[in-house]
């Protein structure tokens, strides 16, 4: 095991990438000369030359159209989009081409690009670079979607994106970037689609993914202290969900709170909570709860940009108010 | 830059509005540095994007406006803001995140907007104010006014389809919409040279049939003179116009980018034609010029002492506004 930074694992992960497959190529803004503004591609202009390492424009509708492009002919371009935010603008690209090609091409062709990109609140960078959009892609069938908490999942499932042969959103939080942990040594990927479950418990079930994660292991080490025991499933990749390792938690547990940063309008906890009512609706002892982000945009003021996303206290209270 | 009007005379125009301009131009520097110095101090967070060196495009294009003509800004916006007339003590207020700011505290630096003083918003995502300005101008036109809209924008966000775009439109329906390209010639640490296959921006104006000139946005009047002309050309109907603005950041990107990969060759030869130096040149007068400074010094320690003492945001009637 070696200990890194969510940031330096993801780098890890494109230059081996990079090194193993020579039609991986990254595309975006400032990602070459400067490295990218969270750090991720520093050094690998010049490893792998401007050819693989390529700096646009503003132009992100067009790049990721252009990345559609050059994975249709066999490249596996990894595009960086900034803030999730700023995702919205390639919404044709990645929702109506990415996602569809290979239904109406009648399986002949396939995407495999991934879409990095960064989200969450919390420094004090107001609504239009502060939101958590998972649940847009989530929603479109064709896409997969991936939210890592950690270096090893970043790691992991960074490489298992860029390998995948369908397009990936791969969604990264920027509290999370100068995080640390340990990542293992030797080459390890980490698949697609599978939860873990990252604190064991018996008395309820957490279940949650990207920067919250972090959050609900802290709500678990209070409600320890006072005798509450609970259990925390990190999703990983939301698309596609592992049901399985999900509906086994609360099948032993009987408590399930759902908790995500974004908005809970529309959010994926309400999809989630619909699952556990459907698959576990008998195993349950009471009704799944949802915390998640207030239905607003995100406030420059620290005080009130606090208050749109769940806290500890909150997660501690709604457990507490359940068993 | 080689159809660039050199244009830095002594300037026939009147002088109050020498005066004014010279007014914005001081007040904006001495802003940002202010800013400056409260963002180490903590008390801004998130991005601050100075408009250091590039105060004259703003100071000469709102000149050029009557109150109810209408900005579009940028998230290096508050030379926009200060120049179409706003209240320090508002803006500052805004950008520590007060509750009696001009936003209530919610938007910040990137997203300060004033319905009082038709400024429809600075903007965080880059090129976003663009459309936003073609559609007021649309607004206006649908509404039979005279006003006009000056979308101000860098050289980063004129390689993204929305130029294009909304060039193209404001063309078809010779909208009264003024394109202020403030081409300082980066975005973020992008040289332009590197983000076009050709540098000429203002000639992007003439392929959609809108008149496109290039003017040296370090001389404040050749903006006022520029922008002038385009507003008396929508004013009569005849469209809009694309203006590229020639100027240079007097540092990074934001306030933490040293900004180390600047040409400093370049960076000294822009500084040396610093706007602030020019319009003192154009006013002459060094009576006036201290008479404005002194106002300007008092107005923004009055500024930095309402925005200190403002309340934070209210949680409670925060959250209470929230819909479930
Ligand atoms: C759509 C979008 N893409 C990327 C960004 C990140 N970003 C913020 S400012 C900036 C550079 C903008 O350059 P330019 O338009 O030249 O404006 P300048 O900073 O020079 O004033 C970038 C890439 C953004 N805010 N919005
Ligand atoms: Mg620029």
């Amino acid at each position: 095991m070696a200990e890194m930074m969510y940031r330096e694992a993801l780098r890890r992960a494109l230059d081996e990438e990079m090194q193993r497959d020579p039609l991986v190529f990254l595309m975006g803004e400032t990602i070459a000369e400067r490295g990218g503004s969270y750090k991720v591609t520093e050094g690998l202009l010049q490893k792998y030359g401007a050819r693989r390492v390529v700096d646009t424009p503003i132009a992100e509708a067009s790049f990721t159209g252009m990345a559609v492009g050059a994975a249709l002919v066999g490249c596996r371009p990894v595009v960086e989009i900034l803030f999730v935010d700023f995702a919205m603008l390639v919404m044709d690209q990645i929702v109506n081409q990415a996602a569809k090609y290979e239904f109406i091409s009648g399986g002949q062709g396939k995407v495999p690009m991934v879409l990095r990109t960064q989200g969450g609140a919390g420094n004090g960078l107001a609504a239009q670079h502060s939101q958590s959009l998972e649940a847009l892609f989530y929603h479109i069938p064709g896409l997969k979607v991936v939210m890592p908490s950690t270096p090893a999942d970043a790691y992991g499932l960074l490489k298992s994106a860029i390998r995948d042969d369908d397009p990936v959103v791969f969604i990264e939080h920027k509290l999370l970037y100068m995080t640390r942990g340990p990542v293992p040594a030797q080459e390890a990927l980490v698949p697609l689609g599978k939860a873990e479950i990252k604190r064991p418990g018996r008395d309820a079930t957490l279940i949650t993914y990207s920067y919250m994660t972090l959050k609900c292991l802290e709500a678990a080490a209070v409600l320890e202290k006072e005798g509450i025991d609970v259990e925390v499933v990190d999703l990983r990749t939301l698309t596609p969900l592992d049901t399985q390792t999900l509906l086994a938690s609360v099948r032993r547990t009987g408590r399930a709170i759902v908790v995500h940063e974004a908005c809970k309008r529309g959010g994926v906890g309400g999809d989630i909570a619909a699952l556990l009512m459907e698959e576990a609706y008998d195993d349950l002892d009471g009704p799944v709860l949802r915390i998640a982000g207030r239905n607003t945009p995100i406030p420059y003021n620290l005080t009130i940009e606090k208050a749109c996303v769940p806290s500890v206290q909150e997660i501690v209270a709604g457990v507490r108010g359940m068993v | 830059m080689a159809n660039m009007v050199a244009e830095e005379e002594k300037a026939t125009i009147p002088e109050a509005v020498a005066l004014e301009i010279y007014r914005n131009i001081y007040a904006t520097r001495r802003f940002e540095l202010r800013c400056i110095e409260l963002y180490r101090q903590g008390r801004i967070r998130g991005y601050l994007h100075p408009y250091l060196g590039e105060e004259a495009v703003a100071a000469g294009a709102c000149a050029a406006l009557r109150p109810q003509d209408y900005i579009v800004s940028t998230h290096r916006g508050h030379g926009h803001c200060i120049s179409k007339g706003a209240d320090l003590r508002l803006m500052m207020a805004e950008i520590t995140g007060k509750a009696t700011g001009y936003c209530r505290g919610r938007g910040g630096s990137m997203h300060i907007s004033s319905k009082q003083l038709n400024h429809l918003g600075a903007n965080g995502i880059v090129g976003g104010g663009i459309p936003i300005a073609a559609g007021a101008a649309m607004g206006i036109k649908v509404r039979q006014g005279d006003q006009v809209v000056v979308a101000f924008f860098s050289d980063g966000a004129s390689n993204n389809g929305v130029f294009a775009e909304s060039l193209n439109m404001a063309g078809i329906y010779r909208l009264p919409v003024i394109f202020m390209l403030e081409n300082n010639h980066y975005a973020v640490s992008t040289p332009i040279e590197c983000a076009t296959g050709c540098c000429d921006l203002a000639g992007r104006g003439p392929a959609y049939g809108v008149p496109g000139i290039c003017v040296d946005g370090n001389d404040a009047v050749a903006v006022y003179r520029a922008t002038l002309r385009a507003a008396e050309r929508a004013r009569r109907g005849e469209g809009p116009s694309l203006i590229e603005a020639n100027t240079f950041r007097h540092g990074g990107h934001h306030v933490n980018d040293p900004g180390l990969y600047m040409d400093p060759k370049l960076l000294q030869e822009w500084k040396a034609r610093d706007p602030v130096a020019i319009m003192q040149r154009i006013v002459a007068d060094p009576v006036k010029i201290q008479a404005i400074e002194g106002r300007v010094e008092a107005e923004l320690e009055a500024a930095v002492d309402f925005a200190a003492e403002s309340p934070e945001p209210d949680v409670a009637a925060f959250l209470a506004e929230i819909p479930d």
